[in-house]
């Protein structure tokens, strides 16, 4: 049993995982930009979601606020603040290292921006589902109604993702843009716009994440600051260009993480993080899923 | 011949202090299909890119569809009713044909963001596909849509390339070497592909490959060193003495 118990345990972290690699590889595949800013984007959203809520008092109400926000942000970075640097520094050297360096000033940024508006305080933003483990027989396993709507409304992001991605000529569009900018000038596409898409549907992604973890544990400025690294071994294990690799990638995190919590303790879990994310770049660096050339579809 | 459909004159580009185009005119009209031939470096696709916004203009006049125009940026070009394909053919390796061919037809494709989101654009998918389609059957190539890009040989994807920029209904095709690297049998081909492309959309062409310019040119500009050296028929140019000790040499001759 208590090997299932943690393979749930994991499922359920991993979901968390999933939805902010989803985040980071969206951005990646459609501006080659690895956004650490994402965990304050995020952040953001979920504050948002907070200040709904408590004038709303229901939960549900306050997702899609959160997620329209993360979106919203995501579409105000890239536009406002990615683009215009892009425009600055297109050449040499330092346009490939400059939106990174960005986005980690900007994380910083959002998070100075929160403290000053919301404090440091440990703010509670809870979800009306129980974190009580159901019961099975006289086991009640470690997986409550509340990780089960984590889970499942992980997967229905996903599945929401991969069909654009799959069945929509928006879908094509982006892939087009991120892939092909030239060829998709030639057919007409607006690539900036559609660059702009792709990262407002990582704040969405993003959003998702933090508003459902966040009832698990607290909310404060950095409270999500451990998910972004989380995010993102789980994008480098799929291969930082596959979106179903961040999805494979952040389930097989958590359920990694899960057991080595179970079997090996808690101390080590954070640098086991890295110790996976060394060992990926060393053994297969382009990951799981990632292709030879660095290039591959949903 | 009637008014023209795309005349640039005195179109010069100058990268930094070097000057790729010098003062270079070109006229297009309706149902021809016009060479740009040179040596290499010669400016045949500066011009190219200057006309489709992917190089600066530092001066010069464009007249499409007997108005005056300034240079289009890219995303520009098809509703202009301009499409041009890339000497690198460009396909997306992972995708299918019939996709590939879909992305060309984006100009078709302006439903909104959030329809298309969620899923509500069915029928603007149906119509690309089916165009995509029909595109296909165009480059000789209808029974490959369900293939996927990365499967083709490199001949055909060349023709695939050609399907995509049909996909925009263009009044004007610009080909950056659509033979180059192709064998004498898919030469043929593309020779026949040319000619059947005439009857919809006239063609400004950037060639290496003498037999499928001297084949299909109605008109042929020479360039040199980013200025025009001659221009006209594929028999007075071939004759042209400037072209021959420039460029054409030892092929005219063959």
């Amino acid at each position: 049993m208590l090997f299932l118990d943690t393979l749930l345990i994991g499922l359920s972290s991993g979901a968390i995982y999933a939805l902010m690699a989803l985040a980071l590889v969206l951005v990646w595949r459609s501006t080659r930009v690895v956004n650490f800013a994402q965990a304050g984007q995020a952040i953001l959203s979920t504050y948002l979601g907070y200040e709904v809520m408590s004038v709303t008092h229901n939960y549900w109400v306050s997702i899609p606020f959160a997620i329209l926000g993360g979106a919203a942000i995501a579409a105000f970075v890239d536009a406002v603040i990615m683009r215009s640097l892009a425009k600055r520094s297109h050449k040499g050297s330092v346009s490939e290292i400059a939106p990174v360096i960005a986005t980690l000033g900007l994380l910083g940024l959002i998070r100075s921006l929160t403290g000053m508006i919301w404090g440091n305080a440990y703010l509670q933003y809870t979800s009306p589902l129980s974190s009580k483990g159901y019961t099975i027989g006289s086991h009640t396993i470690p997986f409550s109604p509340l990780n089960l709507v984590i889970v499942v409304g992980a997967l229905f992001v996903m599945g929401v993702f991969a069909a654009i991605f799959k069945f929509t000529n928006l879908g094509l569009a982006l892939r087009a843009a991120s892939f092909q900018p030239e060829i998709s000038r030639l057919a007409g596409i607006r690539v900036d716009r559609i660059r702009t898409v792709g990262w407002a549907f990582a704040g969405a992604a993003g959003a998702v994440a933090g508003a459902l973890v966040t009832p698990t544990t607290y909310l404060s400025p950095n409270s999500l600051d451990l998910l972004l690294v989380s995010g993102f071994v789980a994008a480098v294990i799929g291969g930082l260009d596959s979106l179903i690799g961040a999805v494979l990638g952040g389930l097989l995190l958590g359920v990694g993480f899960a057991f080595i919590l179970q079997y090996i303790g808690t101390s080590v879990t954070f640098s086991a993080a890295f110790i996976i994310l060394i060992l990926v770049l060393f053994v297969r660096p382009r990951g799981i899923l990632g292709s030879k050339v660095g290039r591959r579809d949903a | 011949m009637g008014s023209s459909l795309l005349s640039i004159s005195d179109l010069t580009v100058k990268f930094g202090g070097l000057t790729a185009l010098s003062s270079v005119h070109i006229d297009l009209h309706p149902g021809e299909v016009v060479g740009l031939i040179g040596p290499n470096g010669a400016g045949k696709t500066t011009l190219f890119n200057a006309l489709t916004g992917f190089a600066p203009v530092s001066s010069g006049k464009l007249t499409l569809h007997g108005e005056a125009h300034d240079w289009p940026k890219s995303h520009q070009l098809v509703d202009l009713g301009i499409a041009r394909t890339l000497q690198g053919v460009g396909l997306f390796p992972d995708l299918s044909v019939l996709e590939n061919v879909m992305v060309g037809g984006q100009r078709f494709a302006k439903g909104s963001v959030i329809r298309a989101a969620l899923g509500l654009d069915g029928s603007n998918e149906k119509f690309l596909s089916e165009k995509a389609a029909i595109a296909l059957e165009r480059v000789y190539a209808s029974s490959l849509g369900e293939k996927r890009a990365d499967a083709l040989p490199y001949p055909v994807t060349k023709r695939v390339a050609i399907a995509r920029a049909l996909m925009s209904d263009p009044k004007i095709l610009l080909l950056d070497e659509p033979a180059g690297g192709l064998g004498s049998q898919d030469i043929e081909w593309m020779n026949g592909l040319i000619h059947n492309l005439k009857t919809d959309t006239s063609i400004l062409l950037v060639e290496h490959h003498m037999d499928v310019v001297m084949n299909v040119c109605d008109r042929i500009y020479v360039l040199n060193f980013g200025e025009l050296i001659a221009e006209g028929t594929p028999a007075e140019v071939r004759e042209n003495p400037a072209v021959i000790a420039a460029y054409l040499g030892a092929e005219a001759v063959k």
